[in-house]
């Protein structure tokens, strides 16, 4: 604000607020005053989050234990991640489980969703969200512990596989070589499913009921009805769903960490999991530093081009 | 819309079915944690004598009240400060448009998609270095921190939609920016911020990783934490751990269920600005 206005209407500005306007005089500046308003977010943000962040950096360019003294190893760390087979295969874990954690709650969320569109008004569609949304906001670690019961050799898996006279088919979910990552991915899928349908749901209440009406009028059926009108009319609803499932998939932690602490091996271990068993057990600081970048990268690579597909032309 | 029986039929049966795949997680551990105390329970079953006391047994051990007061000061420590500090933040750079203010945006912008893990491991020497490992102190900082990206963001992009000309007015009745801050855009911010308010609680609530690696002691952990720590020690007792995760999660499902329309709004606006 500029000194001129304030003078020219000086004669209406009640006593009180002119003393406190007074305080900020000093200051002149109101851009100044502006910064201040910053300060503390920028502060703590820069105390937590960015001076870590280049610290990792700094760590991943060392050889060090966490304790004793370091060792400039320039790049070789992020060498190891990209080469060495284990971390790799930990890597592509991650990327495997994008198939439970966004595949499968996005287009099932889709089915879903339009069903619930049709078919589930009132109190039954009521019952039927909070249910849905219920693995949303309990714990992650939570639901690690009930699956973990669910898959485990008396679990209600295996119980419903004998009860079918599936009895050769049970097994150790979890702790098979073979089915613990899919395993993994069932619990994440089930903790995404609801945010997804109901993300979607939301969408799809916003198109407007008169594109539907004018479709079927020219004699379209429910499932091109779905992809001329619904899918396009979601874009942004869709690309938000892939957003949020992708990073939960690339940054698992929990219910990893719970299930099947990495195991068998490492069939289960994801980076976010890798990164904390290499820097606190394996005290290898720079190394899990190097496999932390590394991961904030290809979370970048891949969130970037969704957010931009699915903004796209719309803006 | 004219839907057909037919269609109303196969739909609701798919939508139970989702319900019940559901539901399966929890009436399982409902199911495990009424069996005898080390026992070894097979899947569902509604037990001949329901053991009503492991739930007791479970509340003891667990050392619920002091969980429960340890996880509501870290929720009082972290969600005031981080909604009024993001606030003031959002407000200068949505509302205010200082200079700088778009590099300062794609600054915070930066630590959006960042997981967690990415930094933990220069955050423990950072908070080992301040002295104040294993204190609820090196739960709380930390995410105030990690909550600015999300929160200032959440935040502006409220204040960008407001109108200039009201600030305008109000200058030229001699407010002053603090002024125009508190008396006018705090109120009309309100639905903002408690939608914010709701999920930084969550989150917190819920905080899991912080936890495992700054704080050993279980009592001074989020909920999520000491549930980890509870499943750790219990791991071999099914009955008793069931029982444990389910008393520990009752607080949240409380919650939930009293406010769940506010929740769900939250939870999917706050997934569509992200």
């Amino acid at each position: 604000m500029d000194d001129s206005v304030l003078l020219r209407v000086g004669h209406r500005v009640p006593a009180a607020s002119r003393l406190r306007t007074s305080r900020w005089r000093g200051v002149r500046s109101p851009h100044l005053v502006g910064w201040l308003f910053v300060v503390p977010a920028l502060a703590m943000y820069a105390a937590f989050v960015l001076l870590p962040l280049a610290l990792t950096v700094q760590y991943s360019l060392y050889r060090w234990d966490g304790i004793g003294p370091s060792q400039w190893v320039g790049l070789k760390n992020y060498a190891t991640v990209l080469t060495d087979p284990d971390l790799v295969g930990v890597i592509l874990n991650a990327f495997k489980l994008i198939f439970f954690f966004s595949l499968i709650p996005v287009g099932l969320g889709l089915v879903v969703a339009s069903v619930m569109q049709r078919v589930a008004r009132g109190r039954f569609g009521t019952v039927t969200r909070t249910v849905l949304f219920l693995p949303q906001i309990i714990p992650l670690v939570a639901a690690g512990i009930a699956w973990k019961w669910v898959l485990s050799t008396s679990g209600v898996v295996n119980q419903v596989l004998s009860a079918v006279g599936l009895d050769g088919v049970t097994r150790a979910w979890l702790g098979d070589f073979d089915f613990a990552l899919p395993a993994v991915g069932i619990i994440g899928a089930w903790v995404l499913i609801g945010l997804c349908t109901i993300l979607l749901l939301t969408g799809m209440s916003k198109i407007d009921p008169a594109l539907y009406e004018s479709a079927r009028l020219d004699g379209a059926g429910a499932v091109q009805e779905f992809r001329s009108i619904t899918l396009p009319s979601l874009r942004q609803e869709i690309g938000v769903c892939i957003t949020v499932t992708v990073i939960a998939a690339l940054a698992s932690f929990d219910i990893v960490y719970i299930a099947t602490g990495g195991g068998p091996g490492l069939a289960t271990t994801v980076p976010g999991l890798d990164i904390y068993q290499l820097a606190f057990a394996g005290r290898s600081v720079g190394l899990a530093s190097a496999l932390a970048v590394v991961l904030f990268i290809l979370v970048l690579v891949c969130v970037l081009p969704i957010q931009r597909l699915a903004r796209g032309d719309e803006t | 819309m004219i839907v057909a029986r037919r269609e109303v039929i196969t739909g609701r049966l798919l939508l139970v079915a989702l319900v019940a795949f559901t539901v399966l997680p929890f009436l399982s551990l409902l199911s495990a944690a009424l069996q005898p105390s080390d026992s070894t329970p097979l899947g569902i079953q509604w037990p001949s004598d329901p053991q009503w006391s492991n739930f007791v047994d479970a509340f003891n051990v667990a050392q619920m009240p002091a969980l429960l007061w340890s996880s509501v000061l870290i929720v009082l420590g972290v969600v005031p400060v981080a909604v009024v500090i993001s606030t003031m933040a959002g407000f200068a750079i949505g509302h205010l448009r200082i200079p700088g203010g778009r590099p300062l945006f794609l600054l915070f912008l930066l630590g959006l998609t960042l997981p967690f893990e990415g930094i933990i491991t220069p955050l423990y020497y950072l908070v080992r270095g301040l002295g104040i490992l294993n204190t609820k102190w090196a739960i709380i900082l930390p995410l105030i921190g990690l909550y600015m990206p999300f929160a200032v963001f959440w935040m502006r992009a409220h204040f960008i939609n407001m109108p200039r000309e009201l600030s305008e007015a109000a200058r030229v009745d001699g407010a002053s920016t603090w002024d125009l801050f508190r008396h006018i855009h705090l109120p009309m911010a309100r639905p903002a911020i408690s939608a914010l308010t709701i999920l930084l609680s969550v989150w917190t609530w819920n905080q899991f990783l912080l936890a495992l690696v700054l704080v050993e002691d279980p009592l001074q952990r989020t909920m999520a934490g000491a549930l980890g720590a509870y499943q750790g020690h219990y791991a071999t007792n099914i009955p008793l751990l069931c029982a444990g995760s389910l008393l520990i999660l009752t607080p949240t499902l409380v919650v939930f269920l009293l406010f769940q329309r506010q929740f769900i709004s939250a939870l999917l606006q706050g997934s569509l600005k992200g």
